[in-house]
Order: C-alpha cells, then structure tokens, then sequence
C-alpha cells in the first residue's frame, strides 16, 4: 500500500500569533487528550509494573516473608543461574526457538509460494491453513497433549501402522521426546503466522520485475534467488526478529502440555518463570529469570540488527 | 499441498472426533478413526459436571468489554499518530514496541499486587483491565495504519463544513473506516477470549472464571477426562472459530500491512 502520508504537519514551535497559535494549542491539545487513554493505562499497567519487577529482582521478595523485603544484590541471580535447573532450561529455551522457528519459517515459505498462484478454492484452502492461528496456546497445547497420549494417542498409532515404530513411546513422559513434542505442536500453531507474512509480502512483489527478470534470460529458479528472496529480505528479516521474541515469551503450549514434567525437563524460561510466581511464590527469584530473559533478548537483538543491518522496518 | 492441508486440519479433526466418542471407546485400543457410534454424552457431560455456561459468559462479557474498550483507545490514538506529526511522536511509537518485545510475566508479580491493593483479584474486571491494556499497542499501531489508507481530504471538507475534528473522525471516517474496525475489534476479542496465563493468576473463584482458566483447573485436579476436555475444547473454539472466518481477509490484510511496508 503505497500512502502518501496525509500529514498535517504541526509546527515543532509554537507560533505566537494571535488566532494561529491558538488553533496550534487546540490541536495540541487533541492530541494530547486523545493519546493519553493509552499512553495513561500503558504507563500504568505495563511500564509501572515492569520497573518494579525489574526492582524485585534484586529484593529478597517471597511471600512467605513479607516483612523482611531488603535488597539483597545480585543474589537472586546467583541463585538462578547457579541453580541446577538453569543449564537445562536455557538448553531447552534454545530448542524451543531455535527447532519452532526453522520449520515454522521453512513451512510458512512453501506454503506461501504455493498459495500465491490463483487455484480453484483457494479461498477455502487458505482458511483451514490459517485457522490454527485463531486458536489458543493452551487449547491447542491440550490438543495436541491427547494426540501423544503414550496408550490412545493417534501419533503413536499412526507410527505403529506405518511401521515407523514397533512399540509405542511415551512422549510425554520422557524428557527428550517430550520437548520434541512441544515444539511440533508449536511448529503447527506458528506455520500460518509465518504463511501469512510472507504471502502478503510475495503479492507486494510487483509483476513487471517478474517480467524483466523473464526478458532477461532468468528462470524460474534464478527468479526465485533474484527476484523473490531479495524483494520479501526485509520482511522476512524483521518477521524473523520479532518471532524469535515472541517465541521465547511464549508459555502458552508447553504450560497445558507437560507444564514443565517430566521432573521439570521442558521447561523454558517463560514457564520457569510462571512456575515460580504461581507456584514457588518467590518474586524476587521469579524477577530475576525475566530480567535475564529481556538480557538475552537485548544481545540478541542488537547482535541481530547488526549481523543483518535490518534498521527499521515496519511498525511490529 | 494435500500434506499440508492434513497436517494443519488432522488435530481439529481428532478432537471433534474424540469429542463425538463414548467414554469407552476413547480408552479402547485399537483407535478407531471415525466413532462406532456418535454420541453428545460429553457435550451433556461438560454442562452437568461444571458450570460450563458461565465460564462461557464470562469469557463473552471479558473478551467483549476489552476489545470494546481497546477499539475506543486505539482508534484515537491510532488517527493522532495517522494524522499528526508532533514532538514524542516516535517516543510514544517506541514506547508501544517495546512493550511487545517485553515478557508481560517480569510484571507478573508486581501486576498481582496491584490488582490485591486494587481489590479487583477474582473479579472479571481485572481481566478487562490488564486484557485492553496488554492490546492497547498492538491496536494503535494497526489502527493508525487504516487511517492512513483514508484520504485527508475527507475529514477537512467535513471540518470546512464546520464539523470539529472529532466529529469529523466519528461522522465521515469512522464510516468508511468499519472493516478496519471490525477486523482490530476481532482481533482483539480472540486475543481476550483466548488469554490464559493472566487470567489463570487472577481467578480462582469458580463464578468469574473463564473458559481457559476453567479447563486448566480441571486439568490440573484430576486425571484428564478426555472426553469432556475435547467436548469443551471443541465448543471454546468455535466462536473465535466462526469470527476468524467471516473476517479473515479484512484481518491478514490489517495485521499484515504493517511489516510489508517495512
């Protein structure tokens, strides 16, 4: 959509001038009044709490001991990193992004450059392609959940019949394959996502590109590294950083399907975290593992705008 | 492309399957791929054990209100930040993306206490509170997206008519604008009626829970009756379900638009 971006442009100073600086403060003050609904509950509910979490994690904030809240320094993260669960739940954190990412982004890119073409029922097609998106984390956690039940589960009776297997596994209840599971269910849940991105960005491609590559000798696959790749890098790029993000942050799957079992062994740093503010009740450690959790994203990400030179695109 | 299709559709169509099956046939071996026989027991089942009715009223009263509320918000501030260039603009643009690259959970605990000093913990309106607030961004940034599609001219014959801008923004482009609308106030409502986590910390008081935090205590306190778990997966997913589908394209569209531009 190309806009040309309909600005009135509000002077940067205030023009003292009889009637025009009156109407200028007026619209600053539109401005102003309608911004502030959003930037009010915004401060609020999101920043307030997020500076004080970001506080907690240096107190010694547990439930069971409210009287005594002090600063206790860098304890809470040297008791979370130096806690026997963390080597695991960073390992498990970089599968979790890592394996959902690859495949939901390798299936997304097929599926789009298939529905690009017009074809009979694409309509219908597309509709069932993305309705996992339209689902929740936790339904489609508890979904798949029934679906690698170890006895009357349909995946381990699909591998028996197709002989791929001979006994049965217990998926969930053995660390490994359980965190395999999770990440399938959260590759089938992303795929759309990423489907849908990168269709909107191939139909931005225009034809006459296509058709100049055409004139000019190049074929279909020359096309494709020429032509596409180049043209949707950009969307691509940022699509790719945000759902790193996203995936990191995201609780949802593993919490209704193994909640972390067996004994812990799928838990990532988003449902460590849930675990211990619900469950242990320790704020203060809880605290600590999400501030680590926005310390490696910012590495991340400045590693990554960096690395690919992405500045700025799009707004999300 | 057919291979596709069975991976994206198998586990919708196993849970409607299982919903339809008696309780024995869930637990017999070997698995049968289309019920012996069709039965609404765990349909029945779901509304006799649990007060399903009004976890699904609440998450309406929840999802709706919020993404009401949202829509309001996001629609002023979205056609600001279309129309108007001013100081702190790309601040308050910051200031909304940072907070979608944020885990919402570092505010999990201190979000908590507030909520117990406000004395709304176990109320539906906590839910609406943090629900418009955690969509607040998202939709702005959308919305102001659709307003910039509008042409300026629209509302400034309607301001030369002496219209005030505000009226302007509700009588000419509010109209014309309503696909957008629709599509950031569904996004918004699946979004609501989805949430788990939030609600799973404030709620645990059977008359306000939601149809999520419902299904995860049940989950929780007993052995997972299958049966009655695909019965209420399968009712919770329609409504998001049937909204998806009547306004997908106005949705892939709206939400899209933004990283293509980039």
């Amino acid at each position: 959509m190309d806009t040309q971006k309909p600005i009135v442009t509000m002077t940067k100073q205030v023009v003292p001038e009889g009637k025009k600086s009156f109407r200028i403060s007026k619209e600053g003050r539109f401005i102003f009044l309608c911004l502030l609904p959003a930037i009010l509950f915004v401060s609020v509910f999101t920043y307030y709490p997020l500076v004080r979490g970001i506080i907690m994690s240096f107190q010694n904030y547990t439930l069971f001991d409210l009287m005594n809240i002090q600063f206790i320094g860098l304890d809470n993260f040297v008791i979370v990193l130096t806690s026997p669960d963390f080597p695991r739940v960073a390992m498990n954190s970089f599968y979790w992004v890592f394996f959902s990412l690859v495949f939901q982004l390798l299936f997304g890119f097929m599926l789009a450059l298939l529905m690009r073409k017009k074809f009979r029922g694409r309509g219908i097609y597309q509709a069932f392609i993305f309705f996992p998106w339209a689902m929740s984390g936790f339904l489609i956690g508890l979904i798949w959940r029934w679906m690698f039940n170890a006895q009357f589960g349909v995946i381990n009776d699909l591998l028996l019949k197709t002989g791929l297997i001979e006994a049965p596994i217990s998926f969930l209840a053995d660390g490994a394959w359980a965190m395999a599971a999770v990440i399938i269910a959260n590759i089938w849940y992303g795929v759309a996502f990423f489907a849908i991105m990168i269709l909107a960005a191939l139909q931005s491609i225009p034809e006459e590109l296509y058709e100049a590559a055409a004139m000019d000798g190049a074929g279909r696959i020359q096309q494709f590294w020429r032509v596409t790749l180049p043209y949707i890098m950009p969307t691509m790029l940022v699509t790719i950083l945000l759902r790193v993000i996203w995936i990191l942050n995201f609780p949802d799957i593993i919490y209704a399907m193994t909640n972390g079992a067996p004994a812990g062994s799928t838990h990532i740093f988003a449902t460590y975290m849930i675990d211990k503010v619900i469950f242990g009740q320790d704020y203060g450690q809880a605290s600590a593992v999400g501030v680590i959790i926005v310390l490696i994203l910012m590495l991340f990400t400045i590693f990554y705008v960096k690395a690919t030179k992405v500045e700025k695109g799009g707004d999300f | 492309m057919t291979l596709f299709l069975a991976f994206a559709i198998f586990p919708l169509y196993w849970i409607i399957i299982t919903s339809l099956k008696g309780q024995k046939e869930i637990f017999s071996l070997p698995i049968q791929y289309w019920p012996e026989q069709v039965t609404w027991i765990n349909y029945l089942g779901i509304f006799q054990i649990s007060h399903f009715q009004v976890y699904i009223w609440n998450s309406f009263l929840v999802s709706l209100v919020a993404s009401a509320m949202v829509v309001f918000i996001a629609m002023l501030g979205g056609y600001v930040l279309a129309r108007f260039s001013f100081k702190g603009k790309r601040q308050v643009m910051f200031g909304f993306l940072v907070t979608q690259m944020i885990p919402m959970f570092i505010g999990m605990a201190p979000l908590y206490m507030m909520m117990s000093k406000m004395h709304i913990l176990n109320s539906l309106f906590s839910l609406m509170l943090i629900y418009t607030v955690m969509l607040i961004p998202f939709c702005t940034v959308i919305m102001s997206g659709f307003f910039q599609r509008i042409p300026n001219a629209l509302e400034e014959a309607a301001m030369m008519d002496g219209c005030s801008r505000l009226s302007a923004l509700f009588r000419v482009i509010v109209p014309i604008m309503l696909p957008g609308i629709a599509a950031t106030f569904i996004f918004a409502f699946v979004q609501c009626w989805n949430e788990l986590i939030m609600a799973v910390l404030f709620i645990d008081e059977e008359s306000v829970k939601t149809i999520p935090v419902a299904m995860n205590a049940f989950i929780k306190k007993y052995d997972i009756e299958w049966g009655a778990m695909s019965a209420a997966t399968v009712l919770s997913v329609i409504p998001t379900m049937l909204l998806f589908a009547f306004c997908q394209k106005y949705l892939v569209e709206g939400l899209t638009q933004g990283a293509v531009k980039g």
